[in-house]
């Protein structure tokens, strides 16, 4: 029996090490991350201050803490994407996981965690002056900041699992980048990524109610910036878990069907 | 299956194949109306593997042993057959049985590319669950018999293909896997580099009774390391047994050469005349009739020496393959 928590610990290390070696990778890969956001938060800021001060409930400052929490949320939930999926299988190389006796999934997880510290250390120096340039009103409370740290990590772990289920796509289409593109769109409208979900019509966020891509950016956000009451903190956190558990049945029923159509060419 | 540590019978696996003639046309033709084609890689393949042994599998580019391979180690499902390696169905791919085996392929790594082999070594530790000392004591050990020394400390990407070949090597058996399947494991590698990688195989086979299946195009691998080869060609095995059995079932001639003086001008009432040099004479002759050819050689000639050769394993398992295409598909 593999004791699962050691091999975490090991994988996660080598996520670390490998972002440690590549340490001006990783700040310019974060440095591309941390543009988007600055560039939403220059245009909403000026939207709300045209607008009188306030857009969808947001006032200029609820803009400039949302999209620091946004930049952090962001970095967290980096998971494998099925790009590499289609690369691995179309390459080969996903032999290589097939042949160790634990599940790739684990694998992927861990090493994604791994790398977390990394980016959070390079995110930190921007959050700061960002902070100290426009100066947000939030309170940032122990207990908030207690959930938010889970929160983020029950982000990534579903935002893991589903580009984990949009990756074993490849084993029947070979080519899921379509469909991986798809989901981007989806996700910079439906996660509250390119604009809080407030702002959006009210079918929108009907729709983004039922599906996992704000659990995995907008709820977390708002968890931190304190536009949740902990009733509402409550029931996200129950939904979050609802889409661990739902996804973690769909990787098993699919996972056992997938590996039996692989192919393992190339190597 | 008794005493086997791989046992399968009549294992079959064919594979989907999208096809397409080249052009325009043809292509857009595709979009509407996509063709295929069942390509069988392998075909009620028979044999049994019994613990300790190291089985040479010899076969042409696309003659079905790597696909062999990957079945038997879990990374293909079989189409139909029976397969069990050490008590296990590979394709359930068990944890239980992934942790006593070991594939390993030449020219490929599954070490992190960016990262010394040593910590690709303490991950597999963890992964496989190595108590410590048994880990410091075999890491040390391959890395001293395959001469791995500063190698393991440098990231993997700049290593050569050979000291990234002997890496993976001793990568794949820090768990001390039983049974080890090697898929062309010296694949471009200079001559020292295959001498170390075979030596190291062998000591590890006889350290730890481990059963390998090996294939190459190298035939010196098999000879220095199999007594015992199976013969696969498009998807069916054509020859399951020993090395020198190999060579006495499919060779179709030896080699006599006689040393001596006043050999006369013609001499292909004995043989076909491969080499002629003033006091030296080469001939091939059938197996059947080398006898009464070295007979005659002896008493029609001055004959100083004789000596009666097979022919080189490369040549037999050229024959082997050109009498296994010549058989209907």
């Amino acid at each position: 029996m593999i004791n699962l928590a050691r091999y975490y610990l090991a994988e996660a290390r080598n996520g670390l090490i490998h972002e440690f070696q590549y340490r001006v990778t990783a700040a310019i890969g974060l440095l591309g991350f941390l543009v988007e956001p600055v560039v939403y938060l220059a245009v909403w800021r000026t939207i709300a201050t045209a607008q009188g001060g306030t857009v969808g409930g947001y006032s200029a400052n609820d803009f400039t803490a949302y999209y620091i929490v946004w930049s952090l949320v962001r970095a967290m939930n980096l998971a494998l994407t099925p790009y590499s999926w289609e690369w691995r299988i179309r390459g080969g190389r996903l032999n290589d996981l097939l042949i160790r006796p634990v599940h790739p999934f684990h694998r992927d997880f861990a090493f994604f965690a791994g790398q977390k510290p990394v980016w959070i250390a390079i995110w930190i120096p921007f959050a700061v002056v960002l902070w100290i340039t426009f100066r947000p009103a939030v309170d940032l409370g122990l207990g908030r900041s207690l959930v938010f740290f889970v929160t983020i990590w029950a982000a990534f772990a579903i935002r893991h699992m589903w580009l984990f289920v949009l990756g074993a796509l490849n084993f029947w289409t070979t080519r899921t980048s379509a469909v991986f593109e798809l989901n981007v769109a989806l996700e910079l409208m439906l996660s509250g990524r390119l604009v809080p979900l407030s702002l959006m019509p009210a079918w929108v966020q009907d729709v983004a109610a039922w599906l996992p891509f704000r659990w995995t950016f907008q709820y977390p956000i708002e968890t931190m910036i304190g536009r949740l009451g902990w009733s509402q903190i409550g029931l996200g956190l129950v939904t979050q878990v609802g889409w661990i558990i739902l996804l973690t049945l769909v990787i098993q029923l699919i996972w056992g069907r997938a590996i039996r159509r692989y192919t393992a060419v190339g190597g | 299956m008794e005493g086997n540590t791989v046992h399968v019978v009549d294992l079959r696996r064919t594979f989907k194949v999208p096809v397409r003639e080249g052009g325009l046309r043809a292509s857009l033709r595709s979009l509407f109306r996509r063709q295929h084609r069942q390509v069988v890689a392998v075909e009620g393949a028979t044999f049994d593997l019994p613990a300790g042994e190291i089985v040479g599998f010899l076969g042409p580019n696309g003659a079905g042993k790597t696909t062999t391979l990957k079945m038997l180690s879990g990374l293909l499902h079989p189409d139909s057959g029976v397969v069990d390696v050490l008590g296990h169905q590979p394709f359930r791919r068990e944890p239980a049985f992934l942790r006593r085996i070991a594939l390993v392929a030449g020219n490929r790594t599954s070490f992190a590319w960016d990262l010394p082999a040593l910590d690709t070594f303490l991950l597999l530790k963890a992964l496989y669950g190595i108590p410590t000392g048994e880990f410091e004591r075999r890491r040390d050990s391959y890395i001293e018999l395959l001469e791995l020394g500063e190698i393991v400390s440098k990231p993997v990407r700049n290593l050569s293909l050979g000291e990234r070949m002997k890496v993976e090597l001793a990568g794949s058996l820090l768990h001390a896997p039983e049974v080890l399947f090697l898929d062309e494991p010296t694949l471009g590698l200079d001559l020292t580099m295959q001498k170390r990688l075979r030596a190291f195989v062998r000591t590890y086979n006889r350290e730890y009774g481990a059963t390998v299946l090996l294939t190459s195009h190298y035939m010196a691998d098999v000879v220095a390391l199999c007594e015992r080869v199976l013969v696969i060609h498009r998807g069916r095995i054509h020859y399951d047994g020993g090395l020198a059995g190999l060579t006495t079932r499919f060779a179709t001639h030896k080699t006599i050469t006689i040393t001596g003086e006043g050999f006369p001008a013609d001499l292909s009432p004995y043989g076909e005349v491969t080499e002629r040099l003033p006091d030296r004479v080469s001939l091939r002759v059938p197996p059947d009739q080398i006898g009464p050819v070295a007979a005659r050689l002896l008493a029609d000639l001055r004959v100083d020496d004789l000596n009666i050769e097979d022919p080189p394993i490369e040549d037999v398992i050229e024959q082997v393959f050109a009498e296994a295409g010549a058989l209907p598909p």
